[in-house]
């Protein structure tokens, strides 16, 4: 015999639950970049000439990747406010189409700079100078904590798509999908500050 | 019991499409300014003016596709308070740094 129960749901509660979660992760990738100025503070100009081998035409794409793809997950959120459930999750897509376009290019990037040697540890990064082995050390560290973040997001919104053609998530009850979304504008708003500190400084 | 819906009216308020083009809009044109200043000038300004435009992109990125332009001032005021902390850690940080 089923019961039917009226069920509570405490809308607020579940949004400052998750910008609370965001605020440990802001602290956490704030950690990282306190490490990156003080380091940089340290060694100007090896950062500078570090930051010189970057690419910057694949960096600046990934931006504006990221951008956008915040842009279609914020649209999803309000398409199913609408009741819009199609055009919601067309939408959840087309962000994790974008995410995976990052991570394409995040992969080339790596590719190009692990073929030429350097890399964690590598004899040959080894042989640089101690700031340029820094500046490789935090790139790695904190593109790759990025990235995973990104893949994080990617996995969480492709749950949300399955959810929103399900009906779990519907007009009145979306609050897993806006959280995703959260998620997803921080890891954007990371990517805008990491974009500069490595690929603009001069 | 209809009261958990109707004390948070962020929940029902619903942005429109075309506010969340115009906003990714400003975002892109700030990508392409940043672009610029960092190839134009070489001055020892750069950094800051780079972080400065990133943080008008974060901005926005917080008060619109975050909502928090729509949220309650608990919410808000949570936000500027981990912002002060972790300025706060990095300016004592550098109170030393830069004296050593």
């Amino acid at each position: 015999m089923e019961i039917e129960r009226e069920q509570q749901i405490d809308y607020t509660g579940k949004k400052i639950g998750m910008w609370f979660f965001l605020f440990t992760e802001l602290l956490f990738f704030g950690g990282m970049f306190l490490l990156y100025s003080v380091y940089r503070y340290r060694f100007p100009k090896e950062f500078h000439e570090g930051a010189m081998g970057e690419n910057l035409l694949i960096g600046s794409i990934n931006t504006a990747v990221l951008l956008t793809s915040s842009l279609s997950i914020a649209m999803s959120i309000s398409a199913i406010k609408k009741g819009n459930k199609n055009l919601s999750s067309l939408l959840q897509v087309v962000t994790i189409l974008l995410g995976i376009v990052f991570l394409i290019d995040k992969y080339f990037e790596w590719m190009e700079k692990i073929s030429q040697g350097i890399y964690p540890n590598s004899p040959i990064l080894l042989q640089h100078r101690d700031g340029e082995i820094l500046f490789f050390s935090l790139y790695y560290v904190m593109t790759g904590i990025h990235g995973l973040h990104v893949l994080i997001g990617i996995v969480a919104i492709s749950f949300m798509v399955a959810f929103t053609q399900r009906e779990v998530i519907t007009k009145e009850n979306f609050s897993k999908l806006e959280n995703s979304g959260l998620y997803w504008h921080f890891v954007d708003i990371v990517w805008i500050y990491l974009f500069p500190l490595f690929y603009l400084i001069t | 019991m209809d009261a958990a819906k109707k004390t948070d009216r962020t929940e029902s308020h619903i942005v429109g499409y075309r506010t969340y083009v115009y906003v990714w809009v400003a975002l892109l044109l700030l990508l392409g300014m940043t672009i610029a200043a960092a190839k134009a000038y070489f001055s020892k300004y750069s950094v800051l003016v780079n972080l400065l435009i990133a943080s008008v992109k974060a901005v926005l990125v917080l008060v619109f596709f975050m909502h928090l332009k729509y949220e309650g001032r608990f919410l808000k005021g949570l936000v500027l308070l981990t912002v002060l902390v972790l300025t706060s850690i990095i300016a004592l940080t550098f109170s030393d740094v830069w004296f050593r």
